[in-house]
């Protein structure tokens, strides 16, 4: 097979690393495949790029790739996932202000989610009944695992997430800041920005994302549908290109030589990759460990292989927060974006998930096990939710 | 469409339909200079409602409190993806769309994304309203390019000639020649190793240094 040259997007992100691994340890050179990685701000601008044609592939956080193959808020574009890129690795980070308000009503141990979460309640209660601004959060996108753990948490505790506080997209880089000067009181985003957070001497990790939800399809490798008829040769190479690099990235033997490869692609040290990629993680400014093998999970424990449960587990957070409405032809072509059958084509290999993963595939901390056959069901357990009246109309 | 140097009355409405004029423009640029040419371009286009907003926090407030019915973003700032927001919102405020959302003119879309610049315009705003402001938009974009190339390039070139020179100081210095037979040695050697006289020169300065 002749050398194809390929155009990616990508975000500077720890959960890119089996891409930048597949370019800068020679999988993709080893599959003929001659990879310019483009470095991107916005999510905005990886998606939009995509669909014009102007990638072939890109690194998109997984709701996106749902979103656009449904038209949501935007164009609709078929989009697939053949890969999966990443399971997890974000974290909610508070300041020192919001984390102390917690402690002071917390009912038992702040480490546990459901703990947090009604202390959470408490908090916004009072700050409610003297008049005060409802607290603010930052996360990265509204199609994204952050708005939807963040979510997840605060309904469990009882908030409205939509009237009770105040939802923000920002730009990881300016995360950190808007922490500082107080625009924001806490955010989730992905590595190494909670890192960075806490490395700046105050703010505090209270929860990491896979102690909301155990296993949730982070970001996929996304390519257009017709893309990908049109290119089957090229795509298969890509999945096995990226499926050896995962497997190298999740490798112990090789952590130095991971992280100093992401660690240059992302302008960052490499200490923090490290602590990202074991998932032992300074928390607090005082040095506090909290480790969770968990915390990012790639290219293990079946992590590669696109779900479609993740897929309907997604489309149903979606439907939860209204940004769709609830039907069974929209939820089969929100699962049919993970093609597992690609990724075995590709590989020849059906790898299982492993022992300790959870039963139903996702693991939320609080709720009924997800059953992707009864989105309706499913959502019904919940009292809060918005998906009484969607927001966003389909554009097709 | 109206153009040229000639705005005219603003904020009037003609009768059986409103003055392109009147369409309000949001600039939202991190670079001062590229969006005063493009507000600049856009006034002399005859669009006076024209606003820069530079700073990104409150983005959204101050889009919600200028209302526009064009807002143009330089695609390298990361607040665009603060903008995708704004079609989340259930309020009663006109809902801008991405121009993204209309794929019939692709051609004009990949030159603005290849400009480096994005629209999101009112949803039910006709396409040939916008069509001036893009273009517009487009072209200043893209000679503001031009104009930061020549820069770095002039940059470039004055760079190069402080290596050179130092370089030209320390064979001086080092093998007792004049400017001339010093130029002359860095030339001959760029020459014979088919180099740029810049490369000979760095070279040059980092063996000086290694040698201190």
């Amino acid at each position: 097979m002749s050398e194809a040259k390929l155009r990616i997007g990508y975000i500077p992100l720890v959960d890119a690393a089996a891409l930048l691994i597949a370019v800068d340890q020679g999988f993709a050179a080893a599959e003929n495949l001659d990879i310019e990685l483009v470095r991107e701000v916005s999510w905005s601008n990886v998606r939009d790029k995509l669909n014009i044609g102007l990638f072939d592939a890109a690194d998109l956080l997984s709701p996106v790739a749902i979103a656009s193959s449904l038209g949501i808020g935007h164009v609709r574009v078929p989009i697939i996932a053949p890969f999966n890129l990443g399971l997890n690795g974000n974290a909610i980070t508070v300041s020192p202000r919001l984390f102390a308000a917690l402690a002071g009503v917390a009912d038992g141990d702040l480490a546990d989610p459901k703990v947090s979460a009604r202390a959470l309640a408490r908090v916004v209660a009072e700050r409610k009944a003297r008049g005060g601004e409802p607290l603010t959060f930052g996360m990265t996108f509204p199609f994204s695992n952050h708005n939807y753990q963040l979510r997840f948490w605060m309904a469990a505790g009882g908030i409205d997430p939509d009237e009770d506080v105040r939802l923000v997209v920002l730009p990881p880089p300016y995360m950190v800041e808007s922490l500082a000067s107080g625009h924001v009181d806490g955010f989730c985003v992905g590595a190494p920005w909670n890192s960075v957070a806490v490395d700046s001497g105050v703010d505090r990790i209270l929860h990491f994302g896979c102690e909301i939800m155990a296993r949730v399809s982070e970001k996929v490798l996304a390519v257009r549908d017709c893309w990908a008829t049109e290119n089957p040769d090229t795509l298969a190479a890509l999945i096995r290109a990226l499926a050896r690099a995962s497997v190298f990235v999740d490798d112990a033997s090789n952590r130095a030589a991971v992280a100093a490869a992401v660690a240059r692609r992302l302008d960052v040290e490499a200490e923090l990759v490290v602590r990202t990629l074991t998932g032992n993680m300074k928390i607090a400014p005082d040095g506090t460990i909290r480790m969770n093998d968990r915390y990012i999970v790639i290219g293990r424990n079946g992590a590669s292989r696109p779900d479609p449960v993740q897929a309907a587990w997604l489309y149903a957070q979606i439907v939860r927060w209204g940004q769709a409405p609830l039907s069974e032809e929209l939820c089969a072509t929100a699962q049919a974006v993970f093609r597992p059958d690609l990724y075995n084509a590709a590989l020849g290999v059906t790898p299982s998930p492993g022992d300790g993963e959870p039963p139903d595939g996702i693991g939320a901390f609080v709720g009924p096990d997800f059953v992707p056959r009864d989105i309706g069901g499913h959502l019904a357990a919940w009292r809060l939710k918005r998906s009484e009246r969607p927001r966003l109309s389909i554009v097709r | 469409m109206r153009k040229g140097s000639n705005p005219p009355s603003h904020g009037t409405l003609s009768p059986g339909g409103q003055r392109d004029s009147t369409l309000k423009i949001a600039i939202v640029d991190e670079s001062p200079i590229r969006a005063a040419i493009l507000e600049d371009g856009l006034r002399e286009a005859g669009f006076m409602q024209v606003e820069r907003i530079a700073e990104t926090h409150n983005l959204l407030a101050r889009i919600y409190a200028m209302d526009p019915d064009v807002i143009l973003i330089d695609l390298e700032s990361p607040s665009r993806d603060m903008l995708e927001q704004l079609f989340q919102m259930s309020r009663a405020v006109k809902r801008p769309v991405a121009m993204f959302v209309d794929q019939s003119d692709s051609a004009s879309i990949q030159a603005a994304v290849d400009a480096g610049v994005s629209a999101y315009i009112v949803d039910g705003l006709k396409k040939e309203r916008i069509t001036s402001i893009l273009d517009l938009c487009i072209s200043r974009f893209n000679a503001f390019a031009r104009l930061q190339g020549e820069l770095d390039h002039a940059k470039g070139a004055l760079e190069e000639r402080k290596v050179i020179d130092r370089a030209k100081g320390v064979l001086m210095q080092a093998k007792k020649l004049t400017e001339e037979e010093a130029y002359a040695l860095l030339r001959k050697t760029a020459m014979n190793e088919h180099k740029k006289i810049v490369e000979i020169a760095q070279a040059v300065l980092t063996a000086a240094e290694l040698l201190k």
